[in-house]
């Protein structure tokens, strides 16, 4: 761990809110994204420029369709963008890499492979010694609550449990970065609260920088330093906004709510113009 | 299967048991009818017992002539099945582990695929069968062009199910291991393999299938032992009990090698979330 993630961990854990100082360490400049589809290309991202801070817990919020993905692909090195340039630590983005652990909605784990070899499989990959690698993993599994399903293979587990190994997985690399795109999208309200509480958890106890996708107003209230709600079509940013909520956030407080009625109001703009776009597509065929 | 109606309670096996004993006793009525030549349709009582003397050992046990095990095995039936078996195995190996990286190859690098798909596609629909002769004049007669044509049934099975299932590895196994931080020899061996498996143990089951054929059919023409051999061999004698004999263990190895292949399949497997049983 580097002494920047130390300092953090090691900061006031439940109302920690020093990221504005910290030093930039996701830098998206001038990214533009658009699909040939047909006749005419799809714009899906336009004018992005996005600073995100050492340790800052950044949710993407949008409709649908708005480029959220897009543009975590793009800092995870998925998809290079049409035009502009992501910089990670000062070096620009071209592949993906370990520095920069994602987690999928759809789980993506490997189902060949048991929880403690999904967890494992990434140290192999940087060939770690085999007795520290059994002592991470361990370490994880506890981490997550998954001891006891070590040796099962992912089909045999729920949503909830996938998404813990998943989450277990990249927490394994140590890498600054968390990418996360929709990942308790798929998830019963009651597991999604209680991943994001255990997300929240790590995050304070570990440090890392998180860039997070949701298209629940909730969720990201309940989550993010701050929130960056986009548009549709083209994707751009719309607001950046700072929430300045200690944690944990009470999703009663009238703060929350106040909150939560102006991102609605914002997030419903754009709806609006995804679903003319949609009835569009359906009348032009 | 569902575990509550286990296939062996008395009502299912009597029910399983049911047209089998009709047929078996509608042939005995006709071979004890005398209406035909017993030579044409021996009957069953003759075939069991043929069936019987086929499997025992020829001479009586004889301690002084070495171990009871080896005595038990050395029947002529036992060892002809033996004989098919490892022709069909050996011959399997040598059509999947040609196939194998050639189908991994193919499926993962396009331009590999552009430069032998032709002469694939020319090859592949010529029989098994219809290399015989070709067989017979580069080997010679004995195991070799029987392996020879046992691999070449195995070989495309083999190969078009890896290429199809190294094509049909979902995207999202692909993008998290390179997000880990995987390379290219380990994707292909620790997230493309283990991907495709599905697939390629399909084609296996079809390839061991095919080989299976094969081996009867090249036993009655290059070597003189195997199953296909020794009913080509009681034909010759007119013994058409021991031809049907032979058949029933042909079929019953042929069983035995689809089971073998079942347990290989839900093993390696176990991990498949669409695995029936
Ligand atoms: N590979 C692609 N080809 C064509 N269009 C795409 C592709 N990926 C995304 N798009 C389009 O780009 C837009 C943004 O997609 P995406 O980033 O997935 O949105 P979100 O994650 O916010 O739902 C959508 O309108 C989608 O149709
Ligand atoms: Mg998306």
């Amino acid at each position: 761990m580097t002494p920047m993630l130390k300092t953090i961990a090691d900061g006031q854990p439940a109302a920690w809110t020093g990221a504005g100082t910290a030093p930039v360490q996701i830098s998206v400049r001038g990214v533009e994204k658009s699909f040939t589809a047909g006749a005419q290309p799809i714009v899906a991202l336009k004018d992005i420029d996005l600073d995100i801070r050492k340790g800052e817990f950044v949710c993407l919020l949008g409709p649908s369709g708005c480029g959220k993905s897009t543009l975590l692909n793009a800092v995870a090195g998925f998809q290079p963008p049409t035009r502009g340039t992501v910089n990670v630590d000062g070096r620009l983005i071209t592949e993906p890499g370990p520095d920069r652990g994602m987690v999928f909605q759809e789980y993506a784990l490997f189902p060949w492979m048991t929880v403690a070899q999904n967890v494992a499989f990434g140290l192999e990959i940087k060939t770690m010694p085999k007795a520290e690698i059994a002592e991470r993993v361990e370490w994880l599994l506890g981490k997550l609550h998954l001891q006891d399903f070590r040796n099962r293979y992912p089909k045999d587990l729920s949503g909830g449990m996938r998404q813990r190994v998943a989450i277990a997985r990249v927490l394994a690399l140590d890498s600054p970065i968390l990418l996360m795109d929709e990942p308790f999208g798929a998830l019963d309200a009651l597991t999604r609260r209680t991943l994001q509480d255990e997300l929240l958890r790590i995050w304070e106890e570990v440090g890392k920088t998180i860039l997070f996708v949701t298209h629940s107003i909730e969720e990201s209230i309940y989550l993010a330093d701050r929130i960056i709600v986009m548009t549709y079509r083209p994707g751009t940013i719309k607001r950046d906004v700072q929430v300045e909520m200690p944690r944990p956030r009470d999703a009663s407080a009238p703060e929350f709510n106040r909150l939560k009625r102006e991102l609605s109001q914002m997030v419903m703009e754009e709806q609006q113009r995804f679903s003319q776009d949609e009835i569009r597509s359906v009348t032009a065929d | 299967m569902s575990r509550a109606k286990s296939p062996f309670s008395p009502a299912a096996v009597l029910r399983g048991a049911l047209v089998p004993m009709l047929v078996v006793a509608l042939w005995q009525g006709l071979s004890m009818s005398g209406l035909i030549n017993p030579v044409v349709l021996p009957s069953p009582v003759a075939v069991v017992e043929r069936w019987w003397a086929y499997l025992l050992p020829p001479d009586p046990y004889d301690p002084a002539q070495g171990s009871w095990f080896l005595w038990a095995l050395s029947g002529e039936m036992l060892f002809d099945a033996w004989s098919s078996l490892y022709r069909v195995v050996l011959g399997f190996a040598v059509g999947a582990g040609l196939a194998l990286p050639l189908g991994l190859a193919m499926g993962g690098k396009p331009r590999i695929y552009a430069l032998m798909d032709p002469l694939l596609q020319i090859l592949r629909p010529i029989p098994p069968i219809a290399y015989i002769p070709l067989a017979i004049l580069w080997f010679g007669l004995g195991n070799a062009p029987a392996v020879f044509l046992i691999a070449i049934g195995a070989f495309f099975p083999v190969l078009m199910n890896t290429i199809a299932g190294v094509r049909h590895v979902d995207g999202i196994y692909l993008r998290a291991a390179r997000n880990l931080g995987v390379g290219r020899t380990t994707m292909f061996i620790r997230v493309i393999l283990p991907a495709a498996t599905p697939y390629i143990l399909a084609g296996a089951r079809i390839g061991i299938g095919t080989a299976f054929i094969v081996v009867i059919v090249s036993e009655m023409i290059a070597v003189n032992s195997g199953l296909g051999f020794r009913i080509l061999e009681a034909r010759e004698f007119m013994w058409s009990d021991k031809i049907i004999a032979g058949m029933f263990t042909i079929g019953l190895l042929g069983l035995a090698i689809d089971i073998g292949m079942n347990r290989l399949n839900n093993h390696l497997l176990r991990w498949h979330r669409g695995l029936e049983n």
